[in-house]
């Protein structure tokens, strides 16, 4: 059994899963009922002024009939229980379980005094960190908090100084990805002091339109307003956004990843592109606390079929295998391999690469049986055939022995193309690294190039 | 025959509930989700009539219902009835991917089902006639093939009517499927979908030798889709007696639910191993039977049915008499049947086509106690009619000769489908070739080549070593040139 035990910026909790600050942590009880399923820690939904919310508040889309709610759309607001309340079932469930990591997130008024008044408050209960909500996309960032926050730059270092004036606890920064570029709100709070970031929080979005009313989900009382979206549809936004961060070298603090999480694998994905641990939301809304029995049972049983001998020993390993585009090799090139004894016949990597593809796969009479047969002279080595494969292992993509070597397409153009690209596109990034590490904000601040 | 009561009523109306019930909404999203929409898809290459499966499954899947049921009836105007009576193992569900995934095919019986019920109960639409061409096509029978060459002609414009000699439209449709898989009430609700088009029924009307002459006057094509006719006699003794019943005779009683008023034996032998045979003796069963068995003059391996047949038949606890061949029934002293007498049989050496009969052993003579015998043993051909018709030709079974391609027949006012011309085959067969007689009737007509959904393989690219199709042969016609002779494809919409 690998030691799963995590510490997140000196929070540390017997595994490295963590519930997200939303309705599953909504009061003392319900966390406490976490724990005792294994939750390794809880941030406690999102203390602040008492607030009033609507009804109703959730919607959803399904994957399938069979695949409910692999996205969640959420407009509910932080807390509406009093900050007292919440507080005081803060320190009893700290003192009922010293060993599980809890954490307080926070959202106040911009407002020294405010957040200053609000951080110690939380330290008298004894938790073991706060985490500052500059996420949330919906209601509150009307009011100049939430989103509001994370989507200034400047809020974002100003506000997390000010916590860090007054607090000796570990904070973390909850950033939203509702950004054109992850970097400088993360940069911003490093800057302002945060000690771990965590993101994602969650994506402005409305999930539909209910066609015999034409009221857009959710309906409350004939209108709709967009709101926070999350689950397994947005786990790979915040894949690249986690990556983006632990690649910037000014972002070098530890992060808790959120977005999607739904097994032990999406855990994992997320450990491997730098996240010290994980946030779960949206499969606990689903399913309940029990689904980290097996994302613990199934951790554990990836750790030791793979020779690690602690979960700390995986952050962060897939990180070095993201790159910018153009420090990919154009030599590289796969071909598509059909197993005609697996297949099914059922053509849909024919018509998918037909049709929004290459055109690189007819169907042709093998015996009495019409077969996908791969052009490898015209394949590109898309994967999409792959992709769209039923059957498991039926379409591999082999690589081709005879191609050259290694060429970038630095390299290419000789490094040529890209300066001219980025001198001539004065907002032309080619991702956040470009960004200067202070001041950020303007373009005319941005410069350009590849810090990587 | 002393007919018995075993079973109340109640009893009975439960044993004839849906052998494949209907889905749930629920269930449907379900099945319809786990289609993986396969292109040039093996299910609708397998269905006769080549429904674009996917197509309408991919429409229960984003709630289009009508869609769907659109695009079934597009293809097969009976989609109702083939969703309930069609061997699907055998045809679309037996081609589906998942076979072999999954080793469990998507049930598209049920989906199609639940899609033309949608459609049906709802009372949408499913045909539109087309604008009227002034021209008129007599159809001689209303069971599927004459009914689908009926939907397909009005959408062409055509003033159609229909003769048959029940009183309700159909055919077998309504008279001749089990009452476990079918009532005569989807068959009915199905074709009242040509009479919302403008398609005119005259039923309860036997096309004499006189009518047919005045139909000839009277209209510019007509359609045979006479189907057979009797049930083979026997030929033994006692077959007479009153004990004794044609299977499809029998069915049609039992089509009327009346329940208290069927004939059923306490011991029925049901003669034949055919799809008929079966269905006749899980319904003796049904109504309560205490034994029924089957008695084939042919060895298991060889038995007509198909394998699901087969299967529901054993677990309705029919018993089989393979390899006896029947050769009299015996009655008491009142004409009432005691027993089937039946000898043995064995199979000879195969001929140069491979066949085996079977010959009868001497001295094996056995008896079946029982107290009514049921005759599944095929129809004859309506040759004492269609022979009365100039210049149709005939086969050696006495099935009407057509051109396969647009069903024209020797006469060339005349064309045919359905079982008077394949000897008796499925309900959807005759469905595809009343589709066919439409579109050749149409180019008799006309001289304009149309082709609807499914009329043949939609091959949509050309593969290098693709089978050339058969095109229709376009038929002459006095007022156009073969350079005026375009094909029109006609879309959901006729």
């Amino acid at each position: 059994m690998a030691d799963l035990t995590s510490n997140l910026a000196g929070i540390s909790s017997p595994n490295p899963f963590w519930l997200a600050s939303a309705p599953p942590t909504n009061m003392g009880s319900m966390i406490e009922r976490a724990f005792d399923a294994g939750w390794g820690g809880a941030v406690w939904k999102t203390i602040g002024e008492p607030i009033r919310n609507v009804c109703s508040r959730l919607s959803s889309i399904d994957g399938s009939s069979t695949q409910r709610m692999i996205g969640l759309n959420n407009i509910e607001l932080i807390s509406d229980r009093p900050t007292e309340v919440n507080l005081r079932e803060m320190a009893q469930c700290k003192r009922k379980y010293p060993k599980h990591a809890l954490i307080a997130s926070l959202m106040v008024e911009s407002n020294r005094e405010a957040w200053h008044d609000i951080v110690k408050r939380v330290e008298d209960t004894g938790a073991d960190g706060v985490e500052l909500n500059f996420g949330c996309p919906h209601g509150m960032s009307e009011r100049g908090m939430g989103s509001a926050m994370g989507q200034v730059p400047e809020y974002a270092e100003m506000v997390t100084g000010w916590v860090k004036e007054a607090c000796s606890l570990p904070v973390i920064v909850k950033l939203t990805p509702n950004v054109t570029s992850i970097i400088a709100p993360g940069r911003a709070a490093v800057r302002g002091g945060a000690d771990a970031l965590s993101l994602i929080n969650t994506i402005n979005s409305i999930t539909g339109v209910d066609l015999d009313t034409l009221i857009p989900n959710s309906n409350v009382n004939g209108k709709a307003a967009h709101g926070g979206y999350c689950g397994p549809a947005v786990k790979p936004i915040a894949l690249n956004m986690v990556s983006e961060l632990a690649r910037d070298e000014f972002t070098q603090v530890p992060i808790s990843g959120i977005g999607g999480i739904k097994d032990w694998r999406d855990a994992v994905e997320f450990l491997l592109l730098g996240s010290t641990n994980v946030q779960v939301c949206t499969q606990v809304m689903h399913y309940g606390y029990r689904i980290v029995e097996d994302m613990i049972d199934g951790l554990n049983n990836y750790l030791d079929e793979k020779g690690f001998a602690s979960v700390n020993d995986i952050v962060g390993l897939s990180v070095p295998r993201v790159t910018n585009w153009s420090d990919l090799d154009l030599n590289y090139h796969t071909v598509a391999s059909i197993n005609h004894d697996k297949c099914i016949q059922c053509n849909l990597c024919h018509i998918a690469c037909e049709d929004g593809a290459h055109q690189c796969i007819p169907l042709v009479q093998i015996g009495d049986k019409r077969f996908p047969v791969v052009d490898e002279t015209e394949c590109v080595g898309c994967n999409l055939c792959s992709l769209v494969c039923p059957v498991p292992d039926c379409i591999t993509m082999v690589s081709l022995e005879d191609r050259g070597a290694p060429m970038t397409w630095h390299e290419f153009t000789n490094g040529d193309a890209l300066v001219q690209a980025t001198t001539e596109d004065h907002g032309g990034i080619s991702n956040g690294h470009a960004i200067t590490s202070a001041p950020v904000g303007t373009p005319s601040e941005v410069v350009h190039g590849s810090a990587s | 025959m002393k007919s018995f009561i075993p079973l109340e009523a109640v009893q009975i109306e439960r044993n004839f509930c849906d052998v494949a019930p209907a889905f749930s909404r629920a269930q449907a999203k379900v099945e319809a989700d786990r289609c993986l929409y396969c292109y040039d898809a093996p299910c609708t290459r397998a269905c006769p009539t080549h429904i674009d499966v996917p197509a309408f499954i991919k429409k229960i899947s984003s709630d289009n219902v009508v869609g769907s049921a659109r695009v079934i009836f597009d293809a097969n105007p009976i989609g109702a009835t083939c969703a309930r009576v069609c061997p699907t193992s055998a045809l679309c569900e037996g081609a589906c991917v998942e076979n072999t995934l999954l080793h469990k095919p998507i049930d598209i019986g049920r989906l199609q089902r639940f899609a033309t019920d949608y459609a049906i109960d709802s009372r949408r639409p499913m045909f539109f006639s087309g604008e009227p061409n002034g021209k008129s096509v007599a159809i001689i029978g209303a069971g599927p093939a004459g009914y689908s060459c009926a939907v397909y002609l009005k959408r062409l414009g055509y003033a159609v009517t229909i003769y048959d000699r029940r009183e309700l439209a159909g055919g077998l449709d309504t008279y001749g499927m089990a009452e476990y898989k079918m009532t005569q009430k989807v068959s009915v609700e199905e074709t009242n979908l040509a009479r919302g088009i403008g398609v005119e029924f005259r039923l309860g009307t036997e096309v004499t030798p006189e009518l047919l002459v005045q139909l000839e006057l009277d209209n510019d094509a007509i359609f045979l889709a006479v189907g057979l006719g009797q049930t083979t006699k026997l030929g033994v003794e006692g077959e007479n007696a009153p004990g004794v019943f044609d299977a499809l005779q029998w069915i049609e009683q039992v089509k009327t639910r009346e329940w208290t008023g069927i004939p059923v034996g306490r011991t029925v032998a049901v003669i034949g191993a055919g799809n008929t045979a079966v269905d006749a003796a899980t319904q003796a069963k049904r109504l309560g039977a205490e034994r029924v068995v089957m008695v084939y003059r042919r060895g298991e391996a060889e038995m007509p049915a198909y394998d699901y047949e087969y299967e529901l038949a054993k677990s309705d606890a029919v018993e089989f008499r393979w390899k006896s061949a029947p050769v009299g029934i015996v009655t008491d002293a009142n004409g009432a049947v005691r027993s089937l007498k039946c000898v043995e049989t064995l199979p000879t050496v195969p001929d140069e086509k491979g066949r085996v009969a079977y010959g009868m052993v001497e001295g094996s003579e056995f008896e079946i106690p029982c107290d009514m015998v049921i005759k599944a043993l095929g129809q004859s051909k309506m040759t004492a009619f269609l022979s009365g018709i100039a210049g149709l030709q005939l086969d050696g079974s006495g099935r009407v000769k057509v051109d396969e391609g647009t069903m024209a027949t020797g006469n060339p006012k005349y064309f045919a489908g359905g079982d008077c011309v394949n000897g008796g085959r499925e309900a959807v067969d005759a469905a595809q070739m009343g589709k066919l007689g439409a579109m050749g009737i149409h180019q008799f007509i006309s001289g304009e080549i149309v082709e609807f959904a499914g009329a043949r393989l939609p091959f949509v690219e050309k593969l290098p070593h693709e089978i050339e199709l058969p095109v229709p042969t376009p038929i002459a016609h006095p007022e156009a040139s073969a350079a005026e002779l375009g094909v029109k494809s006609y879309a959901a919409q006729g």
